[in-house]
């Protein structure tokens, strides 16, 4: 065995390179899709070691947030930053993003016939490891990997062994998203409406997944409409974004207040 | 062109006689003059459409009509790793055909040998059935192929008996000067046999090749048969090909046409389901790119009632390639409760390949279930993008997605060692790192 996996595999990456400042910081982003602005100057620091929801009505932008931080190439940015320990994000080709630690949990993931659960999650992990000038895993060592993270969100043996989300519940699809976010342990976590779609026993597995893998030194964006999984993914920050925009920012007592009144009062 | 052929006809009809055998000698002549009255295909005849092989058949090619021996040993040329082989394997360089070399025993009754030698020692059962489905035909290139054809396999399973290890016959083109060879094949299996062919086409010298090679295939009742073909050429080679299948009552046939490197492909593949009950599965995969060229025509009668066919054919294509697909399914008057199923699915990867594809359907009963689609697209951007946001590489992702593509027709090859190989090569092929073969599939 290749003693450099051994020891690496629970240390953390060499990402953050002495930088100072935070993790996430987004000043004045502006993004568009087919001529359409969408977000309309956005501002959002993230640190290390929090937790912050986004809330807001639909379609007032969250996802369109989430695409952009993750690179999707249909919007385009037309003016702004966002720097990721300090690193230009929107430099980066999408598959760089997620190498460099940014992960997506999808609210809609897609069906991928034909690509199977462990050669995608095997070539994932790889490509992370190649990035970070790391040995690819042995075939032991990366099943036991999946083993292990398998367990964290209680995902059924019979779902790894299919096709990428092909024929998936709804819920089974989010168990799977994260499921690849404990496989391939994101310095930054969008969870873009993880709870959609889950029964109530499946939403204590996946929150608790969620903070088993919360570290000092990693963050998450929790995008939900419900107040709920807050009890169990307790934020630091609550923002509302609204048209574009984040309006309102307070702490967890914010997702309570927003659950009774609507929106309507932030206008 | 034609009329270059014709005349070597009639100049040399004497000397290709000689070196066939009688039972073939018997069509000759009127395959000639089919030939002489078609001419060969040109993409204006309704069954050409997609192919245009004008270019491929005015080159001027050897023809070997004395049949002189080549000086090459193909067990030797191929290096194959015998012991590590399970099947029955056997070469035929152009229109030669090699005798095993310690190769698996054949069970009790199976007769595997070249078709000229066969019909010598078995004229019976040659006579029985050679040209019984070809003769038939009102085609260019099969009349051309009963004229010029001088041998050919022959492999016939007797009743009952089932091969267990396929047979694999390597077609290997070998000549120092641009050549073409011409050869028919018979496969007969008898009532309740079993039996798996793979054959492999394969090109050695950087010259022109054409070779216009016919398949007949009868498959009797509760018969068994898995026709594998395996395309790996150069592209100087041009590769016509016509299979034709007959089906009996309650009898089982798979076809998995392959072409994963070729110059220009012509496959043919019809099959004639004359029996009750009857299963049909053709399937087929075309990788291609640069300025290679593939058409298959396939054609599924359903004659009697109570036979289910179905039919997949996946493309890829790149670069200027240009391709055609034609499905035609004929469904007879009296031939109710047919169940008939065709798609065919292409991934274009670039702007200036083409695909060409036509389903055709003539269904003359009235109580059945038809359905045919084809799809023409590009790669799912939603999925390369879910791909692409877990690290995955672009490059990597778009392979991932065309070998996704192509997971079904590989899982649709019932031999594992060959369906192994053929993944491997597949992927090798899509990643670019396969220009051209190297050895046959089995073999290393
Ligand atoms: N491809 C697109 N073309 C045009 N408009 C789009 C496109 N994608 C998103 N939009 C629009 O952008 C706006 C923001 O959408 P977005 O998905 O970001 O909303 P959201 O806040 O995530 O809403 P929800 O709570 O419903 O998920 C919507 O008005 C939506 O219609
Ligand atoms: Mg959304």
């Amino acid at each position: 065995m290749n003693k450099n996996i051994n020891n690496e595999t629970n240390q953390k990456p060499p990402l953050r390179g002495g930088l100072e400042g935070p993790l996430l910081s987004i000043k004045d982003l502006h993004a568009s899709i087919n001529g359409k602005e969408i977000l309309k100057g956005l501002n959002l620091t993230v640190n290390e070691g929090e937790v912050h929801a986004i809330m807001g009505p639909n379609g007032a932008g969250k996802s369109t947030l989430a695409s952009v931080l993750t690179g999707r190439e249909e919007f385009e940015v037309t003016s702004g930053k966002v720097n990721f320990y300090g690193k230009d994000l929107l430099e980066l080709a999408a598959e760089d993003r997620a190498r460099e630690g940014v992960f997506l949990s999808f609210q809609y993931p897609v069906e991928i016939p034909g690509v199977s659960m462990v050669n995608f999650m095997r070539t994932a992990v790889n490509e992370q490891r190649k990035y970070r000038n790391m040995e690819p895993l042995s075939a032991s060592d990366f099943l036991r990997m999946m083993r292990e993270k398998k367990e964290l969100v209680e995902m059924d043996n019979k779902l790894t062994n299919r096709s990428v989300n092909e024929g998936f519940s709804g819920g089974e699809k989010k168990r799977n998203e994260i499921f690849q976010m404990a496989m391939l342990e994101p310095k930054l976590a969008i969870l873009d409406e993880t709870d959609s779609g889950l029964d109530i026993d499946a939403l204590r597995i996946v929150a608790n997944g969620v903070n088993k893998l919360k570290r000092p030194d990693n963050a998450s964006i929790v995008i939900t409409h419900y107040q709920r999984l807050l009890d169990y993914i307790v934020p630091d920050f609550v923002h509302v974004l609204y048209d574009g925009r984040i309006v309102k920012t307070g702490g967890k007592e914010l997702a309570l207040e927003l659950e009774e009144k609507g929106y309507d009062w932030l206008k | 062109m034609n009329k270059q052929y014709i005349d070597l006809y009639k100049q040399h009809s004497p000397s290709i006689k000689k070196h066939s055998a009688e039972v073939m000698n018997r069509y000759r002549d009127s395959s000639f003059e089919l030939f002489a009255k078609l001419g060969f295909p040109t993409p204006r005849m309704e069954d050409y459409l997609y192919s245009d092989l004008r270019e491929p058949l005015a080159v001027d090619y050897g023809l070997n009509i004395n049949r002189i021996a080549i000086p090459v040993d193909p067990y030797e040329a191929f290096k194959c790793d015998v012991p590590g082989i399970s099947s029955h394997l056997y070469f035929v360089v152009n229109d030669m055909f090699f005798p095993a070399k310690n190769s698996v025993p054949l069970p009790e009754g199976v007769i595997i040998g070249s078709l000229k030698d066969m019909a010598g020692k078995h004229p019976a059962l040659v006579e029985k059935y050679y040209a019984k489905l070809s003769s038939e035909k009102e085609d260019g290139l099969i009349a051309f192929n009963g004229a010029f054809a001088q041998d050919g396999f022959f492999i016939y399973v007797p009743k009952g008996v089932m091969l267990e290890k396929p047979v694999q016959i390597v077609n290997i083109m070998r000549s120092d000067v641009d050549f073409m060879a011409n050869s028919h094949n018979l496969v007969v299996l008898e009532e309740g046999a079993k039996a798996k062919l793979l054959v492999c086409d394969h090109t050695m010298d950087n010259v022109r090749f054409l070779a216009n090679r016919v398949t007949e295939v009868f498959v009797a009742e509760r018969a068994s048969y898995e026709h594998y073909k395996l395309e790996n050429t150069h592209n100087r080679n041009t590769n016509l090909s016509t299979l034709l299948i007959e089906q009996k009552e309650s009898s089982n046939v798979l076809t998995n046409i392959v072409t994963l490197h070729n110059g220009i492909t012509r496959n043919t593949i019809e099959i004639a389901l004359n029996g009750e009950h009857c299963e049909t599965l053709l399937c087929g995969m075309v990788v291609s790119d640069k300025n290679q060229q593939v058409d298959n025509f396939t054609s599924v009668r359903h004659n009697k009632p109570n036979c289910h066919s179905n039919e997949l054919f996946k493309y890829v294509l790149d670069d200027e390639s240009q391709c055609g697909f034609t499905g035609q399914l004929v469904v007879a008057k009296d031939a109710q409760k047919t169940q008939a199923y065709q798609t065919n699915k292409n991934l274009l990867l670039n702007n200036n390949a083409r695909i060409r594809t036509k389903p055709q359907l003539e269904i003359y009963a009235d109580d059945v279930k038809c359905s045919h689609g084809a799809t023409i697209g590009q790669l799912d951007q939603e999925a390369l993008f879910y791909l692409r946001s877990r690290g995955i590489s672009g490059k990597e992702a778009r392979l991932l997605l065309m070998f996704a593509f192509m997971a079904d027709i590989i899982g649709n090859i019932n031999i594992d060692v060959l369906q192994d190989r053929i993944k491997m090569m597949v992927e090798k092929r899509l990643r670019g790192e396969q220009s051209k073969c190297e050895g046959c599939v089995v073999c290393q």
